[in-house]
């Protein structure tokens, strides 16, 4: 029994504990304690990517209890691959909020930083468990130090927007525990594969659709896909921007993984669980199409950047309806490129909002000459965001596309090819003011330390190297997380 | 004399409520095991002879924990629960394993000592946190 | 268990989302997703139980007789549910606060006066 998959959820566990004791000593210390625990998660994940791809899932039932009694962790090869991506994010984002002060002294920061690292498990978590219900509860773990991170947002306007995500995200949680109880009622078991033995059997009762249904919508709502957003765009904007880079790439591919695991994974795609899936698609269409409208409308860019957050997701729930070998790749990808992405241009805005205190788009005029690395950053993940090639956007695209076509799609195929389009609108309206526009005489433009550069130095030359790479890290990782997330079907 | 906090028939009233009501969380942690109750509701029936005290005497420094204290309870509650964990792991059970503990006992009753010690963990923790809320919700503007 | 005290949980649940959907006021909102909370719990329950059956707490050695139980485990899983939504509980009572600080109202159309905010 490897103890891989409950390690990496423990360790950030046990480790946001001391946060809130040693910052009364000295918040650097609590600092660097959080930055090496996270770092020992991404070794762990590391590790337990390595053996998951040389010998297949890990499994490890916690009491030493077998599962379908027990409580059991699990890494196949798609969980432990998100859980290194979260875990890395993770790492980034506390580099880069290394010398971010917080002014409101030693009890906060402690609970800041215990807050991060319980977020961190909680995601985690829900990546290892092995049961439906535990996913439950380390989803709640990750929602509710998510609700405090952003109530300590420096607005007024934080704790209004942490309430709203509070009362949506409670909802959604309930409804996912809802469904669960229809499953559990139908087939009498919460582990995961127990229940793809038992699913065929029921797969055609219109309880387990009702089920699924909600639980879908639960998660929906967390991830979120228009037009289940309303907390989102406040809630990003509202965060501190130095934790902007992690709560808004990290969560919502978990969100999105756990969905798909549910549906694909664990019941095959087969009966009602495969027209849950077809139903995700026109979901998706709508949230590529309205996200994009929205984003362009916004004069805020962290709230812009929210909503074309609500676009690309949109685009996985496309993708998962498809199936299919090129789709799932596609998805797969666009979950890796869309969560290196948004965290490099959340990393970009929080820069400009910590210089200027606002984040508007008139922030960003002459940035090409006053922040020439931030803006650099910044248009180098927005054009890998639209899909330019060779950057890492355009092969989720690429390969979604392709997905379609052997689908026969044709409405998905002319969305998803429309969304690069709709996302080129709206940055390249950042980029002209970045590069073109004169920037404003009164406002004082320190540069950025760097602790700051190099982790968004880092994503956006990571935007291209992905890209660049991506064959050999397809065959490397996403093909195996695609084998591992269907079964061996599709 | 009017008093913020406290009187006599109050503070007599606390005194006598508050032994019997610690007493009786510490009679349902240690029969959690093998009767309806344990660690989580012994810490909410232990937090509440507290948050008594806390409605009855005030801030009175010498009453019951200050907030610090609370803390301290909540994290070694939680470290009692993570630390039987990893020792499981460690004595080359599964996590949370209890019955891996080399203890001279039989298995069962190995793991009744375990969970025992898990209880106190987990009553340790809820009593702190439900303490950090009460303080938490109380607490004058910042 | 009957299909009337499914349709009152269910009645319960849309009365929570309603509250927590339409309501102006915050903290009827916050109230309102315990209600919905509660109903989902009540969901589980009922699954539970059996007439005639009694709690599963053994009272000494012998064989055991399965049927003569209710089932445990929805017991235990709402254990932990009620956990969870004390601790929303608890969140959202301390963000009402510092909102209510904020804002000298919990209102929601007045705050949105206030700040603008939309």
């Amino acid at each position: 029994m490897n103890a891989l998959p409950v390690l990496i959820v423990a360790t950030p566990l046990a480790a946001a504990l001391v946060p809130p004791l040693l910052a009364l000593a000295s918040v650097r210390a609590a600092k660097a304690w959080s930055l090496a625990a996270q770092a020992l998660c991404l070794a762990l994940s590391i590790a337990a990517l390595r053996a998951v791809l040389a010998g297949g899932p890990l499994r490890h039932a916690l009491g030493g209890w077998p599962a379908p009694w027990g409580i059991e962790c699990v890494l196949d090869a798609f969980s432990a691959a998100l859980a290194v991506l979260v875990a890395g994010l993770a790492v980034l984002t506390t580099v880069y909020a290394w010398d971010w002060e917080d002014r409101r002294g030693p009890v906060r920061e402690g609970a800041f930083q215990s807050l991060f690292l319980l977020l961190l498990a909680g995601l985690l978590g829900m990546l290892a468990a092995g049961d439906l219900f535990n996913l439950y509860v380390f989803l709640e773990i990750a929602s509710l130090s998510s609700y405090a991170l952003v109530a300590a947002g420096p607005g007024r306007e934080a704790p209004l927007a942490a309430f709203r995500y509070l009362i949506l995200g409670g909802a959604g949680a309930t409804f996912w525990v809802l469904g669960l109880g229809y499953l559990y009622a139908l087939t009498g078991t919460l582990n995961m594969a127990d229940l793809s033995s038992r699913w065929p059997a029921i797969s055609a009762s219109p309880a387990a659709a009702a089920g699924l249904g909600l639980m879908v919508a639960g998660l929906a709502l967390k991830m979120p896909v228009f037009p289940l957003h309303g907390w989102q765009p406040g809630a990003y904007a509202a965060s501190p921007p130095q934790l902007m880079p992690f709560i808004a790439s990290a969560g919502s591919k978990v969100m999105a993984y756990a969905i798909f695991r549910l549906l694909a994974g664990t019941l095959g795609s087969e009966g009602q669980a495969g027209r849950v899936l077809e139903a995700l698609a026109p979901v998706g269409l709508l949230s590529v199409a309205a996200g994009s409208m929205l984003a362009l409308t916004q004069t805020d860019v962290r709230r812009m950047l929210a909503y074309s957050s609500v676009a690309q997701l949109g685009l996985l729930f496309v993708g998962f309806s498809l199936g299919g070998r090129w789709a799932v790749i596609g998805v797969f990808w666009h979950m890796l490129a869309h969560a290196v992405l948004k965290s490099c241009l959340f990393m970009a805005a929080g820069s400009v909002a910590r210089r200027r205190g606002s984040c508007e788009i008139d922030d960003f005029a002459g940035l090409g000459r006053t922040a020439p690395l931030t803006a650099f950053c910044f248009a180098s993940a927005g054009l890998a965001l639209i899909g330019l090639p060779p950057a890492a956007g355009f092969f989720g695209k690429w390969y979604l596309l392709r997905g379609a076509l052997d689908a026969g799609a044709w409405v998905s195929l002319s969305v998803v090819a429309a969304s690069g389009l709709m996302t080129a609108l709206y940055v390249f309206r950042l980029l002209e003011r970045m590069y073109l526009a004169p920037p404003p005489e009164s406002k004082r433009v320190e540069p950025m330390g760097p602790w700051g550069a190099a982790p968004m130095l880092a994503l956006a030359v990571a935007a291209i190297l992905l890209g660049v790479f991506n064959q050999p890290l397809i065959a490397a990782f996403i093909e195996p997380a695609r084998l591992a997330a269907t079964g061996g079907r599709g | 004399m009017r008093l913020r906090f406290g009187s006599a028939i109050l503070d007599t009233g606390a005194r006598v409520l508050i032994p019997f009501i610690l007493i009786f969380g510490l009679y349902v942690l240690f029969h959690g095991h093998d009767s309806p109750g344990g660690g989580f509701q012994a810490g909410v029936i232990l937090a509440t002879a507290w948050i008594l005290l806390r409605l009855v005497r005030g801030n009175d420094p010498g009453w019951g924990p200050e907030a610090r204290g609370a803390l301290v309870m909540a994290i070694s509650g939680v470290a009692i629960y993570a630390g039987t964990g990893f020792g499981a792991l460690a004595f080359g059970g599964a996590f949370l394993d209890y019955a891996a503990f080399p203890l001279p006992l039989p298995p069962a009753g190995t793991r009744a000592a375990a969970t025992f010690v898990v209880e106190s963990g987990v009553g340790l923790a809820v009593a702190g946190v439900m303490l950090i809320i009460y303080e938490a919700l109380i607490a004058p503007e910042s | 268990m009957s299909a009337f005290h499914y349709a009152a949980c269910g009645a319960l649940f849309l009365l929570g989302l309603h509250g927590l959907l339409f309501r102006p006021n915050l903290l009827r909102k916050l109230m309102a997703l315990n209600v919905l909370q509660a109903s989902v719990v009540l969901f589980y329950i009922l699954l539970a139980a059996k007439r005639g059956a009694s709690p599963p707490v053994l009272s000494g050695p012998g064989p055991v007789e399965a049927a003569a139980f209710i089932n445990p485990l929805p017991h235990a899983l709402m254990l932990t549910a009620i956990v969870v939504s004390a601790a929303t509980t608890g969140v959202g009572l301390a963000l009402l606060i510092r909102i209510h600080r904020l804002f000298g109202t919990l209102q929601e159309p007045e705050i949105r006066e206030k700040t603008g905010l939309s």
